[in-house]
């Protein structure tokens, strides 16, 4: 008898009660992540406080217009620039990180060694700009005080000296997520077939020989894969990096403002809440196209690891 | 010298370098934290400080209840956070991976959706503050942005998908066990690796977290660890004032320069302290999600 049922509903399970056990988790991506999905509307709005959220005018395209104007060219560049430098220079580390490391198989330094590059990425970004603030600062910063002094020269007002920063602020990109990113190339060289470098030993090839053509060349989907991944966000940017490691210093947005950053100083310091929204709006959109169409490209490359 | 053993050689001495450069400026704040105040002054920040002190550790332990607080707040919010965002996330991953589940795949898109397109933050920080009214609320650390996130979500019913038999589910099912029942006393203790991982980076983004509190809280007395840091930072007096005049200790000198790092040291302890334990999970965590990303 119950079999039967079963049958008549193709195998379908009753979906109530799992519905109910989904339901948290659902009402929570619904509130957290959907409504703001219909709160773009803010970026067609003369917001204004007194008015509120629905009360405020209409202005159309108005919010756009002012943020092409004034300010889209230097956020965007930063928040693109960043990025492909981060990517590019990020993925050759990680994956020279994690060739030496393998390259020391299981040896209990490695240990110690992955331990010390991971360290920083558990760091929050608060502490990182505190650590920054030791190094940095120009009356009792180590920089100044110690290497300045020892070596001779001016000393620099790094805070508000902005064509330090780019530099900077790879630096400290790097420190903090090297250690997180080769972990990801190890994992990926620990699945290269052992066999393959012993017919390449009993061939005479040499260690670095063995590298460049065995690891390097299978390595390639997986940093073709990340870096497509990494592609698709490139127009967010890790809001702390760019707001707490140069302190929020003003005479520094030039070149490290970025569109997060920029969002927040819109809604939270000039209370610029059109502006912000138009900005927020535009990053969603291209956001979203950038990650569909590398997807695609993923898709095409190596279906396994597309995102969908 | 053999071709191995000069490149081990090479490959040791360059992650050698490579992991001190990682960690010097880490010790930087350490070391500085226990320098003498009117070192600090002089010399500044620095490897090695003329004299050391402990004034910024005493001067803390005297003004400790602004920082005590500061501490049960993230602690609190952390384990909350954590503890209420696993329970939600491995619910909301169950029925997805339940392959006679008919609204599976509409499920699915709708978490996967959340990761493609967001509404951005300006909307939900007016939904957040204007409708909710969550500002200055314990609630506001803990519930904005981190409670579900897609990426979790999907690591969990990966791990139901290849580890929790269809035929085990078939089987509680015809000995009359609900489907709630199932999930609590199936499910969840097959599933405590996964839960153990999500549990680990949900609860390192709740202690790491300053964004919401960046948002959402004015009132010092919400101030998690993370945020009192980014007061002191920009206004080192503050320390001053949340319990001088309470504890009657106002006249005390403050030292300020090393008080700062002396904070961040204390941000950082608990972390610096339970790596060792989790960081072989940690390690693991990242290579699932990557594989899968």
């Amino acid at each position: 008898m119950k079999n039967k049922r079963v049958k008549k509903n193709r195998g379908l399970t009753k979906s109530g009660p799992l519905l109910l056990i989904a339901f948290p988790g659902i009402l929570y991506l619904f509130i957290n992540n959907y409504i703001p999905m219909f709160g773009v509307f803010l970026a067609f709005k003369d917001y204004n406080f007194m008015k509120g959220i629905f009360g405020s005018d209409w202005c159309g395209f108005q919010n756009f217009k002012y943020l092409f104007r004034q300010d889209a060219f230097v956020i965007i560049r930063n928040t693109i620039l960043y990025n492909l430098v981060f990517i590019v220079i990020g993925t050759i580390l990680a994956i020279l990180v994690a060739v030496l490391m393998c390259e020391l198989g299981t040896k209990s330094r490695v240990k110690f060694f992955q331990s010390s590059l991971l360290l920083p990425n558990l760091l929050s970004w608060v502490v990182i700009g505190f650590i920054g603030f030791a190094f940095l600062n120009a009356d009792t910063g180590f920089i100044n005080n110690t290497l300045i002094e020892f070596f001779g020269g001016e000393k620099i007002a790094w805070y508000t000296t902005p064509k330090y920063w780019p530099a900077i602020l790879t630096l400290v990109y790097l420190w903090k997520n090297l250690g997180y990113m080769s972990i990801i190339y190890m994992a990926s060289i620990a699945g290269i077939d052992k066999s393959i470098y012993e017919a390449a030993q009993i061939d005479g090839a040499a260690k670095l020989k063995q590298i460049s053509h065995i690891t390097i060349p299978m390595l390639k989907p997986t940093v073709i894969v990340l870096m497509l991944l990494a592609v698709g966000r490139i127009f967010y940017s890790d809001f702390g990096l760019f707001y707490q490691v140069p302190m929020n210093s003003g005479a520094l947005y030039d070149v490290t403002q970025t569109i997060d950053t920029y969002v927040y100083h819109g809604i939270m310091e000039l209370n610029d809440v059109g502006m912000s929204a138009a900005a927020g709006l535009y990053q969603s959109i291209v956001g979203f196209i950038l990650v569909v169409s590398v997807n695609a490209l993923v898709r095409k490359f190596d279906g396994e690891n597309a995102l969908f | 010298m053999t071709d191995t053993r000069r490149f081990s050689l090479a490959a040791t001495i360059l992650l050698a370098i490579l992991s001190v450069v990682a960690l010097l400026p880490i010790i930087l704040i350490v070391i500085a934290s226990i320098t003498d105040e009117h070192a600090l002054i002089s010399n500044g920040y620095s490897y090695t400080p003329a004299k050391i002190g402990f004034d910024a550790y005493y001067y803390m332990i005297k003004q400790g209840a602004i920082i005590v607080r500061a501490y049960g707040v993230t602690a609190t919010v952390t384990f909350l956070g954590t503890l209420v965002s696993v329970v939600i996330t491995s619910m909301l991953a169950y029925p997805m991976s339940r392959k006679n589940f008919k609204y599976r795949n509409i499920l699915s898109f709708f978490v996967f959706f959340t990761m493609l397109f967001n509404g951005g933050i300006v909307a939900s920080y007016m939904m957040w503050s204007n409708i909710f009214h969550i500002k200055n609320t314990l609630w506001a650390l803990m519930i904005p942005n981190y409670l579900v996130n897609a990426f979790n979500v999907f690591l969990v019913k990966n791990y139901y998908s290849n580890n929790v038999p269809d035929a085990l589910i078939e089987s509680a099912k015809i000995d009359g066990a609900s489907e709630l029942r199932i999930f609590g006393k199936i499910i969840i203790p097959l599933s405590v690796p996964t839960i153990a991982t999500i549990s680990l980076f949900t609860a390192l983004i709740y202690w790491n977290d300053w964004v919401n509190g960046l948002y959402y809280i004015t009132e010092s007395e919400y101030f998690g660890i993370q945020n009192l840091l980014i007061k002191i930072m920009n206004n080192v007096q503050f320390l001053k004032s949340g319990t001088a005049n309470v504890l009657g200790t106002g006249n005390i000198d403050l030292p300020g320069t090393a008080v700062r790092m002396a904070m961040a040291v204390v941000g950082i302890l608990p972390i610096v302290v339970i790596y060792p334990f989790i960081q072989k999970h940690f390690i693991k965590g990242v290579v699932i999600g990557a594989v899968k990303g």
